[in-house]
């Protein structure tokens, strides 16, 4: 698990526009209503790769996204080996 | 683990009032995200329009006025003036810029004042339930045109970008949209070259035209609204940067 996201169920409007955008279908809508009468968003965190798109079209802000490395890590670390293929982490 | 995406300072921590889906909560997020990355913030003045986003003012951590229905150009440009160190800009819909105020947004650009404004474009009325825009496209079903918009009595859509970008006074005219992530960032992009701008003392009016949803009014699901504006809207309003002579 390279990411990892983290939904604030209770603020979550239930548009589904994250499932939407989401690259490996990690996201699915509960089953359970918050105390706004709302299905929230939820986050299975299988194989989230942290590419941050569902917290980028999320309309209420209410995804926060952390990763292993950084996307700018990695280049820099492309950029040191010179395209030499290595292992990242990511 | 690293957190790479979480809520900018300038965008305050409480639930909006949108409805699910909204495109206001995005552009409030992208503004908010562009001045604290420019580092504006103790410095910058926004107006809050008459329309959905009326209640800006409580989701914006930054100075915010709310002025009366299109009238924010107006008051956009007497802020500027007497505090020319100030970022200021105004934050309008189609029924504030389009409709009521259009005399407004184009005399200010025609007398080239150094403000910023961000046109959020969702082709209908919102707050007052759901009727006919200037912008809202030909055939679309709104409460006002329940057979859709027809051009023989109803007029065609008003391209408010188009109009202000021929006027000398107009330095900066972005066409964008939220409709997928890749756009949402070309949105926030715009904002922040409008913002960098006004921060340069460009001598002119810049304008962020933002295509935004509207689920509930054009009674679609989010995920289809989104749609909608790349297949139906863009064709109306094509996306792109219509004018910048910086």
């Amino acid at each position: 698990m390279a990411g990892k996201i983290k939904i604030n169920t209770e603020r979550c409007k239930g548009c589904g526009l994250c499932i939407t955008v989401c690259p490996k279908n990690g996201i699915v809508l509960s089953k359970h209503p918050n105390k706004h009468g709302y299905f929230p968003a939820q986050a299975n965190n299988h194989d989230c790769n942290g590419c941050a798109a569902c917290a980028t079209i999320c309309p209420d802000v209410v995804i926060e996204v952390s990763r292993e490395v950084n996307i700018v890590e990695v280049k820099e670390i492309k950029k040191q080996n010179c395209g030499i293929k290595t292992k990242i982490n990511y | 683990m690293k957190t790479v995406f979480k809520r900018t300072p300038s965008l305050k921590d409480t639930q909006t009032h949108y409805c699910p889906g909204c495109g206001h909560g995005l552009a409030h997020r992208l503004l908010a995200e562009a001045i604290d990355e420019l580092g504006i913030h103790d410095r910058t003045i926004g107006i809050a329009p008459v329309g959905c986003a009326v209640l800006a003012y409580d989701y914006l951590d930054v100075d915010m006025i709310e002025v009366a229905h299109g009238r924010a150009p107006a008051v956009a440009t007497g802020m500027k003036r007497t505090n020319p160190d100030k970022i200021i800009f105004s934050y309008q819909g189609d029924g504030d810029l389009a409709a009521i105020g259009t005399a407004e947004i184009i005399h200010a650009a025609h007398r080239a004042e150094q403000i910023t404004v961000i046109f959020i474009n969702n082709a209908v009325f919102g707050m007052t339930g759901g009727q006919m825009a200037p912008t809202t496209l030909l055939g679309q079903v709104t409460t006002t045109t329940p057979q859709g918009r027809q051009s023989n009595g109803q007029g065609f859509p008003l391209q408010i970008s188009e109009l202000l970008a021929i006027l000398p006074g107009a330095i900066y005219v972005e066409r964008c949209s939220v409709y997928n992530p890749a756009q949402i960032s070309n949105t926030k992009k715009a904002i922040k070259h409008a913002f960098e701008l006004q921060m340069n003392g460009a001598k002119g009016l810049s304008l962020v035209e933002v295509l935004s949803p509207c689920p509930t009014y054009w009674h679609m699901s989010p995920a289809r609204s989104m749609e909608w504006i790349e297949k139906e809207m863009t064709k109306v309003f094509p996306l792109g940067k219509l004018k910048d002579i910086a």
